[in-house]
């Protein structure tokens, strides 16, 4: 998902009878559904499993706003535009709040800043693929906050306090996302023919991309099994990729738009959709950096942090003068 | 990047009548920003009303660890709640 090759511990999932006396009393906190708080014990591949995780959420907030920032001075009328730029917006506080999560549990925001700008973070590979027109505005916020609100409304129950209380707020200001980005979809598919073939265009080429937002298979998945007993997971990635394309292949459809994948077909007797999976040597390749835009995107954060390194020293030299002036 | 600005808390108060609660945290370099920052991330949906934004350094917090002896005591005083004496029903609400 927003995170979606999390490294745990690499090893196998303890059973109770291996775990210390104090493993054993954190994994029965965690069973009986129990919040874990920033100063409680916790394993220490606990702790570097959420850092690992909830910073990779923070820096695909952050990147996942410049695929849509650059049509907002592009957007068809003001009332787009005041919404896109609302939407964008939201992003930048949901960073926050996942990089002020992840900071509860004794990581430093400049580093983690640090390691996105310099390269060594991961954000999620929906982000390097590029959005060609005002179409892919609709299917992004459609799609991809879609896709997020899935993960994001399951992760709302994860065993960390600070996470799961981020993911409520975040949850609240989502469906505000995809819900515009459907109404983008709506207006194209009732437009022009030319309209309606932008929105085809834009539902072929996000598809798949949406589809490896979960993740690789869970049987490729392997650092699942921890974060699932933790509780850091509550989700596999396969559950929530089927709960996507169930939701989502009806929606396409009241669009009167063509499902990109042919071979979708729904199973009477479960009521799930059976899908092909989506090329999974691209996906591994994109989160690599060799996807269409991931040099564009990491050009363009730094480009935007060096911009502002001024006003950031301003603020701080003038609230250093406040202090002194006081004392 | 340089170091880390300041953590500030940031409690906001929903409506009228409401105390002020605490909904999450930013770094700003003073209470000015902290203020205008904490206005534009966390009441952006008509959350408040007021804001209070407190130095994360300045808060003093019980330890986890001291759990038991601070929460314990008032565990065995049931006698505290009014559900713990029976009224006969004759006497009325009290």
């Amino acid at each position: 998902m927003y995170a979606q090759t999390v490294q745990s511990t690499g090893r196998k999932v303890k059973s109770l009878e291996e775990m210390s006396d104090q493993e054993r009393a954190f994994q029965a906190r965690i069973d009986a559904g129990e919040k874990i708080e920033p100063k409680d014990w916790m394993p220490d591949g606990y702790r570097k499993t959420l850092v690992r995780q909830i910073s990779q959420h923070a820096h695909s907030e952050v990147v996942g706003q410049l695929p849509e920032g650059n049509w907002i001075t592009r957007a068809p009328t003001l009332e787009r535009k005041a919404i896109l730029l609302a939407k964008v917006q939201d992003e930048a506080g949901h960073g926050l709040y996942l990089y002020s999560a992840a900071e509860t549990l004794g990581v430093s925001r400049a580093d983690l800043i640090d390691d996105l700008l310099a390269g060594r973070a991961k954000y999620s590979s929906i982000f390097n693929y590029p959005t060609l027109n005002w179409a892919d505005m609709g299917a992004v916020g459609w799609l991809v906050d879609g896709a997020a609100i899935i993960n994001q409304v399951a992760l709302q129950r994860t065993s960390y306090g600070p996470y799961s209380r981020a993911m409520v707020r975040i949850c609240k200001e989502e469906s505000f996302h995809a819900r515009q980005g459907f109404d983008i979809m709506m207006k194209m598919v009732a437009g022009t023919a030319a309209q309606k073939a932008m929105a085809q265009d834009a539902l072929n080429r996000l598809w798949w991309p949406a589809l490896m937002m979960f993740g690789p298979p869970d049987k490729d998945s392997v650092h699942s099994a921890q974060s699932m007993a933790w509780k850091i997971k509550v989700m596999t990635n396969d559950e929530g990729r089927q709960k996507f394309v169930d939701q989502t292949i009806p929606q396409i459809e009241y669009l009167g738009l063509d499902v990109p994948d042919k071979a979708a077909r729904k199973n009477p007797k479960t009521g799930h959709y059976s899908f092909v999976d989506p090329d999974w040597d691209e996906f591994f390749a994109v989160l690599k950096g060799y996807g269409p835009c991931n040099a564009d995107r990491m050009l363009a954060r730094n480009k935007a942090h060096d911009d502002g390194a001024w006003f950031r020293e301003g603020l701080l030299a003038y609230a250093e003068k406040q202090t002194i002036a006081a004392e | 990047m340089t170091k880390d600005w300041p953590l500030w808390e940031v409690f906001i108060r929903g409506q009228y009548g409401l105390s002020h609660r605490h909904v999450g945290s930013l770094h700003a370099p003073d209470a000015e920003m902290a203020m205008l920052n904490a206005r534009d991330v966390y009441t952006r949906r008509n959350e408040g009303m007021s804001i209070w934004v407190v130095p994360s350094a300045d808060i003093s917090a019980s330890a986890p660890s001291r759990k038991g002896p601070m929460f314990d005591p008032s565990n065995d005083k049931t006698y505290r709640h009014p559900t713990f004496f029976d009224i006969p029903d004759e006497v009325g609400s009290m």
